[in-house]
């Protein structure tokens, strides 16, 4: 066993106990079957808060409204349309085969675990690909303008490495249509009065009574007003923790919180170290970079990825002859040149710039060349396929991809880890839902492109609708008010935190603390993990919370819209997933997908995997800041799919 | 570089709000817009001063919250750029640069630089939406779509509900929005059912949330960061004819 009892504590495991034994493909249909029902006329008289508009929390709150349930919704931008699910570009898979290019519900299946590295369940995986295909159909029927081939059938491409052409896409905006598809859909329930929408309120804490979620404590961001909203179950569904790094390709106000505050009262937090590393991004231009911005990455289809040959060479690209650059994935990676993965890619950029052979400010980028795609294709035709992108580029960096080659570099993307949940979507609190990328559930320790999407759909518009039932089935639950003292407790916890936030007037900004602790989480827990690295970054963590919570300083008050308020409620628990992000990544001594352990490689530096010790979900439960927290495994099975090493070479 | 900033500072939404300046020094070419106004909010909040409140999130173009008129124009001076796309190399060392609110009668302002455009989830609440319980769908490739009726769908549908749009119009019309959500859906097939409640029932919405009518000012599409055309009005305009006419018709014949 791996010793790490200075970090944490080894407690007993846990099981998903809600997906059906037996054939894989029946799996969900039985669960179906075996979940209890809630009578129509019931279904009115209980509510359900739904914390997130993304592609996930939409899609749920519009069919619980749909189902007859009263819905309360929550997001902290001032319109549900805006949920950071707007922003994603490539496109949404589903096993819909209509190329007839041999893909299946199986395929997909198959593709997923592999992609996840064996670190996802089969039975969640098996569903996610069986409900693909309705989520299209979902998604046509709303109107959704997906691409479409002459014959007025819908159009696909392929994606992220896979053979078959499975991905559909709205141009580089399919985030967007698909989410408006569930914006407009909710807005509808809104109309009919069957959901309340609550734009620009921010959920602080969970309300347990008698050990089941019934309820949120909310602020008002426009008014500051605290209040506690009740309900008989609650669904979080407030996306990805990418912002601990500070700079991300997510959206600003992307955070934990949520969950964070679900764990803390008692939600096990599952594979926290999984985090997505996207290899082509707009490098960081200088100190004032606040986000980064994400290149699609089809570049790589054309581009080609060098750094010179020589550290520390300064020349302008143009003034490098071709026997001194260093075309490193082709040279390292023959057989898939530049279209190695994206944690390969990724890791290899770094690996170059930490031998000093970056490009750029700091020397933090390589670049991505299209000069032989220009002379071999024509410019136009690189224009078509990519213009968008080019000009994208230009805009941001000021420098024109068709003369100089464009310069990227990795950024955080992606999430994988999250709350832990059944097969129903069920957190370890009884009543408590976690859906989209705020769960862990379905893309183990790697997720492949254009799966996101599709989880955040079929989790709000397919699953969570019917196995929330099976919970709601017991109730409606004993009525609540303000003045439960378990609400009123939890209330008094976020009026403290805010007036402690308000009070310390110190001397450095949560922006500055922010940045700090993205740059300690960057570079110890980013894309190469050490054992020396992690304790290090633990202790300068440790010590940089506290300076926080002694030197911050958050103007204004709270009764008024304040950003600088919400800011620092969201780095102070990002303060603390960071600590529980690096344990795990300590006790996970494998490499495995998203998750690098240079102690863990072979000898020609690829990653290794440890199923003998590590094929687990890891799965965290709090005990205290700063105190160790407990480790629950649960054993995954593979029956269908037989784990194998992965070899890009 | 260099600038003076006169920025809009406004307490709240009682208050008379006034423009206030602010050099701000060493700006750099590779800055974003807003990434200037964090290093200027920053230095404020030291300075123990109240920063300027905006807002953002994508901070890439697509989500639609960030929302200011710089120099009189919405989003700034590069065409089809949100104010989060815009970087700092449009202008120049010594330039004064003027960032205000959107004004419009339906978009209050709460504080500083942020205003309320909840009156936009009204109008499509009233309608914009096609009508498809979860589940009901039936098999995607069923009804098929002509390419250049998809594509042309896909241009209105691109509007990321930002509102300049209103700010730019002379009468705070919200006519472009409304004619971009008509039609992205009156061109789909699956739209055509509620074409015509539908733009009754939206631009009845857009009158009631104190949007003002459009004259064909014309402000709106230069302003606009997707570039919907000014003809999507058009077709709202035709749509709404059609509609009234049969409603009427149905009136009269039931009277
Ligand atoms: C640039 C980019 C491109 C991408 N491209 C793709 C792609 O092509 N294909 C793909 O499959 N995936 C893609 N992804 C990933 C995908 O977009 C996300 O994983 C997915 O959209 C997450 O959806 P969600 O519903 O879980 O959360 P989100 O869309 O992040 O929504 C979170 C919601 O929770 C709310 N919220 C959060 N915290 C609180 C709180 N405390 N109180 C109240 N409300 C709160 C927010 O207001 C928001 O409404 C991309 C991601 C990025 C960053
Ligand atoms: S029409 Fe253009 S300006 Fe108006 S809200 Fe939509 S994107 Fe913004
Ligand atoms: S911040 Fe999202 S569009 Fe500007």
């Amino acid at each position: 066993m791996h010793d790490n009892s200075d970090l944490f504590i080894t407690g007993e495991p846990i099981a998903d106990t809600k997906a059906p034994d037996g054939p894989i493909e029946t799996r969900w249909e039985r669960r179906r079957f075996s979940a209890k029902l809630v009578n129509p006329a019931n279904k009115r008289k209980m509510t359900v808060i739904v914390v997130g508009t993304g592609l996930a929390g939409g899609s749920a709150a519009a069919t619980l409204g749909e189902l007859g349930y009263r819905v309360k919704s929550y997001c902290y931008q001032d319109s549900p349309r805006r949920a950071h699910s707007i922003a994603a570009q490539g496109g949404i898979n589903a096993a819909k085969n209509y190329r007839n290019d041999g893909d299946s519900v199986y395929r997909l299946f198959y593709d997923t675990v592999k992609g996840g590295d064996f670190r996802a369940r089969e039975s969640n995986v098996h569903r996610l690909a069986e409900v693909s295909v309705n989520i299209i159909d979902q998604a046509v029927a709303q109107g959704v303008p997906f691409a479409r081939e002459y014959g007025g059938l819908l159009d696909t491409r392929s994606f992220g490495g896979t053979q078959v052409s499975r991905t559909f896409y709205a141009r580089g905006q399919t985030g967007q249509q698909l989410l408006l598809g569930a914006y407009q859909a909710l807005e509808r329930q809104i109309a009919a009065g069957n959901v309340e929408m609550n734009a620009r309120h921010e959920m602080l804490e969970l309300i347990i009574v008698d050990g089941r979620a019934r309820g949120i404590v909310v602020r008002d961001m426009v008014t500051g007003e605290i209040t506690t909203e009740f309900a008989d179950a609650v669904v979080l569904a407030s996306g990805g923790y990418g912002n601990v790094f500070f700079l991300s390709t997510n959206a600003k106000g992307c955070n934990v919180t949520a969950s964070w505050r679900a764990h803390r009262k008692g939600a096990l937090f599952a594979n926290p170290c999984y985090t997505q590393i996207h290899p082509t991004c707009i490098p960081v231009s200088g100190d004032h970079q606040s986000k980064l911005t994400l290149m699609s990455e089809s570049l790589r289809n054309d581009g080609r990825v060098w750094v010179p040959k020589k550290a520390g060479d300064t020349r302008a690209p143009g003034d490098i002859p071709e026997d001194e650059r260093d075309y490193y994935l082709e040279r390292i990676y023959p057989a898939f040149g530049n279209l190695v993965p994206r944690d390969i890619a990724s890791r290899a950029a770094k690996n170059v710039c930490d031998e000093g052979r970056g490009v750029g400010p700091g020397g933090l980028g390589v670049y991505l060349d299209f000069a032989d795609a220009i002379r071999r294709l024509g410019r136009a035709a690189v224009e078509a396929k990519y213009g968008n992108l080019f000009e994208m580029y230009e805009r941001i960096t000021g420098e024109n991809p068709y003369d100089v080659p464009m310069r990227i570099y990795p950024a955080v993307h992606y999430t994988m880890g999250g709350l832990w949940v059944d097969y129903d979507l069920q957190s370890t609190i009884p009543g408590l839902f976690v859906i989209g990328e705020a769960n862990f559930s379905d893309h183990g320790a790697n997720r492949l492109g254009a799966s996101a999407l599709m989880q955040g759909l079929a989790d709000g518009y397919f699953v969570l609708p019917n196995t929330i039932g099976d919970y709601l089935a017991a109730g409606p639950f004993e009525k609540l008010d303000e003045s439960h003292p378990d609400a009123a407790a939890a209330r008094a916890q976020v009026e403290e935190r805010v007036s402690k936030l308000l009070s310390i007037n110190g001397d450095r900004t949560v922006d500055s603390f922010h940045r700090e602790l993205g740059r300690i989480m960057w570079e110890y827990c980013g894309m190469e993990r050490t054992d020396a690295g992690l304790r290090k970054a633990i202790e300068l963590i440790r010590g940089l919370r506290d300076e926080f919570w002694q030197r911050v300083k958050v103007p204004g008050r709270g009764e008024e819209l304040n950003q600088n308020l919400e800011k620092a409620g969201r780095v102070a628990d990002f303060f603390e997933l960071a600590e529980l992000m690096c344990v795990d990544a300590l006790h996970r001594t494998e490499s495995c997908g998203g998750h690098f352990r240079a102690e863990s490689q072979s000898a020609d530096g690829e990653a290794e995997r440890d199923d003998e010790n590590f094929s687990y979900v890891a799965a965290w439960e709090f005990t205290g800041t700063g105190e160790r927290p407990v480790l629950h495994r649960e054993d995954l099975n593979f029956e269908y799919v037989h784990p194998t090493q992965r070899s890009y070479k | 570089m260099n600038l003076t900033l006169r920025i809009w500072r406004q307490q709240g939404p009682q208050d008379k709000g006034r423009m206030v300046s602010y050099q701000v020094t060493d700006v750099s070419p590779d800055m974003s817009f807003l990434e200037m106004l964090d290093v200027l909010n920053e230095r404020l909040i030291l300075e123990g001063e109240e920063p300027v409140a905006f807002d953002h999130d994508c901070r890439e173009g697509i989500c639609g919250a960030c929302s200011m008129v710089i120099n009189g124009t919405p989003h700034g001076p590069q065409k089809m750029t949100t104010t989060c796309q815009l970087h700092m190399r449009t202008f120049s060392d010594g330039d004064t640069i003027d960032i205000e609110p959107w004004r419009a009668k339906a978009f209050p302002v709460i504080k500083d630089l942020v205003v309320n455009r909840g009156a936009f989830d009204k109008i499509i609440q009233a309608g914009g939406y096609i009508s498809a319980p979860t589940g009901s769908a039936p098999e995607a490739h069923a009804t098929p779509v002509p390419k250049a009726d998809a594509d042309a769908a896909f241009e209105a549908a691109e509007c990321i509900g930002c509102g300049a749009c209103v700010a730019a119009c002379p009468n705070g019309s919200a006519m472009l929005f409304t004619a971009a959500k008509i039609t992205h859906l009156g061109l789909m097939p699956q739209g055509q059912p509620e074409r015509d409640s539908r733009v009754l029932d939206m631009v009845a919405a857009h009158d009631e949330a104190g949007f003002g009518g459009c004259t064909n000012a014309g402000e709106c599409t230069p302003a606009c960061p997707k570039g919907i055309p000014l003809a999507t009005i058009g077709r709202l305009n035709r749509d709404f004819l059609a509609a009234s006419r049969k409603r009427s018709g149905e009136t009269a014949t039931a009277g």
